[in-house]
C-alpha cells in the first residue's frame, strides 16, 4: 500500500500539468483537432416485453382454466404447463413472476417514492382475480415454479394430514415475514431464497442451485413442496380459492362414491365424503372450540409481544441498520478499523447523526412492523386450531377448496368420467376391475 | 332425521358467505390495484444502478450477477480523464517496467485499450476505452483511477441487466451502492462528473 502511495506521488510529479483551480484533480488537456469522445449508454431493454409477459400470463390463465374446469382435460392442461414452463420459466427467465410480485406490492405500500410497473402488478392482480372464480388454476400451468414440480412429481407419496396441515401453515408465515422484509425496503427474500429461478436460469450461486436440486429431489416423493409448504403467494391464492365461484370436480356431473379417485391426487387434496359424527365427538369439538377461543387472547399476547421483540434483531437485515451500528462502535472505539461499508460511509460525507436518525427510525419502523406480524402469525395459528375442530359435511369425494391445485390428475381415475369420454360403457365396469385386484 | 332442511339452510349460508366474501375479495382486489397503479405518477418503473460517490470497488460486482458474465461494466467518462501516460487505472504499480505488456496491465483481462492521441510539451496524451465485451466488472481499474482523476467508474449496462426483482449484487454490496433508479434515467454520474460535465455545459 504504502509502496502504492509512493508511486502516486511520484506519479503526481511526472504529470505535468496541475491546474490552479481544481487542486485534487488533473484538468483534461485540451488538444488542436482532437474532440473527446463521448461513452454510450444502452438503453434499458425494452420493456414492453413485460407488458407482452402480461398478455400472456392472462391468456394462459383464461386457457387454464378453460381446459380444468369445461374442457376436463389433462393433457391439454400438461402441454400448458410444459409451455409455461418455457416461456416463464426459460425463455423469460422466471422474473418476474407473480410470487415475487407480493413484495414489489409491499414496497409500494410501504415506501411512497417507489412506483410499481404496470406488469408488475398484472402479474399480481391476475392470478388472484382468475382464483377468485375458478380455482387455482394459475397453480396448476401457468406458474413455471408449480410446473418444474408438477412434472417431477412422479412417485408421490402421502404426507400425513396433521404434518400436511402444520407445514401448510408456513407459508402464511412466511408470506407475512416476506411483506414485513420488502416494506421496509430491506430484501426481496423471496426472491432471494427462490430455489427454480436459478434453475430456469442455469446459473446463480452454488447454495441456491444445491436448494433447487434438493427441492426438485424431495418433488419427486413429496408432491409440489414449494407450493405446498413454502409458496407465499400460493397462500394468498389458497385463501381466494377456497370463495371460488367455480371448482375442479372429480366427476364430471355426479360422485357414485366408488373410491377409484381417492389415491389419485399426489397432492393430497381429494377428501373422502364424512362419516356421521356421532354425539362424543361433536361436544368433544365444541370443547376444543371453546378452548381455543380462551386461548386466543393468551396466543395473540404472546405472538405480538414476539413479534416486537423480534423488532430489533429483523432490523439488523437492513444494511442502513448494520451500518449505523458499526459506524457508533467505531465512533466510540469499541471496534479498530474500518469496513468496506463504513469507508463507503464516510467518503460519502453523510453526517453520522443522520445516519443514526434513519436506523432509529428503521428501528420504531421494524418494531411496528414486527406487532403486526406477530399478530398476523397468532391469526394463522388461531385459524388454522379452529379449522381443526370444524365440522364438514361431504357427501362425495371433493377436491379441497383451498388446496386444490387444478392439476387434473384425478379426472382420469373416475369411471364417471371415462362415461363421458366413450372409453367404457357403464361405470359398473371400472369398479369391477377395481373389485378384482388383490388388496 | 330431521337434520335435512337443516341441511339445506346449512348449504345456503355457507354459499352465501362464500358468495359475500368473493364479491368483497373482488371489489377489494381491483380497488387495491387502482390505488396501487394510481399512485405510479409519483415514480417511474425502476431499474438497478451503481451510485459510483458510494461504490468501494470491492469487486462483488464481477462474481454476484446471475449472469455468467457481469452486466456490471466499468465505464470512462472522458471529461473528467486527464489523459495521463502513466494512468494508475491501466497500470499495475507493483510492476516497475512501464511498458504495455500484459504482466504490467492492472485489468486481469486486458479490456482497458489506450490509444496516442497528441504529444503536448513532450508529454504523450491517451485516450482510455474500455473494451466492453472484455470487461468483467471487477472495479480494479476504477479502483486504481481513484488515486488521480476518478474518471472511469462502475455502471450496470441496461443492455444486459435482466432487471432482477432483487438484484444479487445489490444484496452482496457492502455499501448500498445499488440501489432502484428511474428507468428514463437509468444511469449515474459522479458528482464531480456532474460539476465537469455542467462546466462543459456552461461553456458551450
Amino acid at each position: 500500500m504504502i509502496k502504492r502511495l509512493v508511486l502516486v506521488l511520484l506519479l503526481l510529479l511526472v504529470s505535468t500539468v496541475v491546474s490552479a483551480e481544481t487542486q485534487e484533480m488533473l484538468s483534461r488537456p485540451v488538444i488542436d483537432g482532437y474532440s473527446t469522445p463521448t461513452a454510450e449508454f444502452p438503453e434499458p431493454r425494452i420493456t414492453a416485453m413485460e407488458y407482452v409477459d402480461v398478455a400472456v400470463l392472462a391468456v394462459a390463465l383464461g386457457l387454464a382454466s378453460y381446459f380444468a374446469l369445461r374442457r376436463r382435460s389433462r393433457r391439454a392442461l400438461f402441454l400448458l404447463t410444459i409451455f409455461s414452463l418455457v416461456w416463464f420459466g426459460f425463455l423469460r427467465e422466471g422474473c418476474v413472476c407473480s410470487i415475487g410480485s407480493v413484495q414489489n406490492v409491499a414496497l409500494a405500500l410501504g415506501d411512497p417514492t417507489y412506483g410499481i410497473s404496470l406488469a408488475i402488478l398484472g402479474f399480481f392482480v391476475l392470478p388472484l382475480g382468475f382464483t377468485l372464480f375458478f380455482g387455482r388454476t394459475f397453480c396448476s400451468s401457468v406458474c413455471p415454479l408449480g410446473a418444474v414440480q408438477e412434472l417431477v412429481a412422479l412417485h408421490p407419496i402421502k404426507v400425513p394430514t396433521w404434518l400436511d396441515r402444520t407445514l401448510g401453515l408456513i407459508p402464511y408465515i412466511y408470506l407475512g415475514a416476506a411483506v414485513v422484509f420488502a416494506a421496509t425496503g430491506t430484501a426481496f427474500i423471496i426472491c432471494e431464497y427462490d430455489p427454480f429461478v436459478a434453475l430456469f436460469r442455469f446459473s446463480g450461486s452454488v447454495n441456491i442451485l444445491i436448494l433447487a436440486g434438493c427441492f426438485l429431489v424431495i418433488g419427486f416423493y413429496v408432491g409440489r413442496p414449494y407450493c405446498r409448504y413454502l409458496c407465499p403467494y400460493g397462500a394468498l391464492l389458497k385463501l381466494a380459492s377456497k370463495v371460488s365461484r367455480w371448482r375442479l370436480r372429480i366427476p364430471p356431473d355426479e360422485c357414485i362414491n366408488c373410491r377409484l379417485c381417492e389415491d389419485a391426487c399426489p397432492y393430497g387434496a381429494i377428501r373422502p365424503p364424512t362419516v356421521a359424527q356421532v354425539d362424543k365427538d361433536r361436544r368433544a369439538a365444541r370443547i376444543r372450540t371453546v378452548a381455543v377461543f380462551a386461548l386466543a387472547p393468551v396466543i395473540f399476547g404472546v405472538c405480538i409481544w414476539a413479534g416486537g421483540m423480534l423488532g430489533i434483531p429483523m432490523s439488523r437485515l437492513h444494511p442502513e441498520v448494520t451500518l449505523a451500528e458499526r459506524v457508533r462502535l467505531e465512533e466510540t472505539d469499541q471496534v479498530e478499523g474500518t469496513t468496506d461499508a463504513t469507508d463507503a460511509f464516510y467518503n460519502t460525507g453523510r453526517p453520522r447523526t443522520e445516519l443514526y436518525a434513519s436506523a432509529r427510525d428503521l428501528h420504531g419502523r421494524f418494531t411496528t412492523a414486527g406487532y403486526w406480524f406477530g399478530a398476523w402469525v397468532a391469526l394463522v395459528l388461531v385459524v388454522a386450531l379452529i379449522q381443526t375442530s370444524l365440522r364438514r359435511r361431504r357427501t362425495e369425494y371433493t377436491a379441497d377448496r383451498g388446496n386444490c391445485v387444478s392439476c387434473g390428475r384425478c379426472f382420469w381415475y373416475c369411471p364417471a368420467e371415462q362415461v363421458r369420454l366413450g372409453l367404457i360403457e357403464g361405470v359398473e365396469e371400472a369398479i369391477e376391475v377395481r373389485s378384482k385386484q388383490p388388496g | 332425521m330431521t337434520a335435512m332442511p337443516d341441511d339445506k339452510q346449512n348449504i345456503d349460508r355457507r354459499e352465501f358467505v362464500r358468495n359475500g366474501t368473493r364479491t368483497a375479495g373482488a371489489i377489494f382486489l381491483a380497488g387495491f390495484a387502482g390505488v396501487v397503479a394510481g399512485r405510479k405518477g409519483r415514480a417511474d418503473e425502476t431499474v438497478w444502478q451503481i451510485d459510483p460517490d458510494v461504490c468501494t470497488t470491492c469487486g462483488n460486482c464481477a462474481t454476484f450477477c446471475v449472469l455468467d458474465e457481469s452486466a456490471v461494466k466499468a465505464v470512462q467518462c472522458f471529461d473528467l480523464c486527464a489523459m495521463c501516460d502513466a494512468c494508475p487505472g491501466y497500470f499495475d504499480l507493483s510492476h516497475q517496467e512501464r511498458t504495455t505488456a500484459a504482466e504490467n496491465q492492472l485489468c486481469p483481462t486486458g479490456a482497458v485499450l489506450r490509444t496516442f492521441v497528441a504529444e503536448q510539451a513532450g508529454v504523450p496524451r491517451f485516450e482510455y476505452y474500455i473494451d466492453e465485451p472484455n470487461c468483467i466488472g471487477c472495479g480494479k481499474c476504477v479502483e486504481g483511477c481513484a488515486m488521480m482523476n476518478g474518471s472511469l467508474y462502475l455502471q450496470v449496462r441496461h443492455d444486459r441487466c435482466k432487471n432482477c426483482n432483487q438484484c444479487a449484487i445489490a444484496i452482496a454490496c457492502p455499501s448500498q451502492a445499488f440501489r432502484r433508479v428511474p428507468a428514463n434515467s437509468p444511469y449515474l454520474l459522479k458528482k464531480k462528473a456532474r460539476d465537469v460535465v455542467e462546466r462543459k455545459g456552461r461553456e458551450a
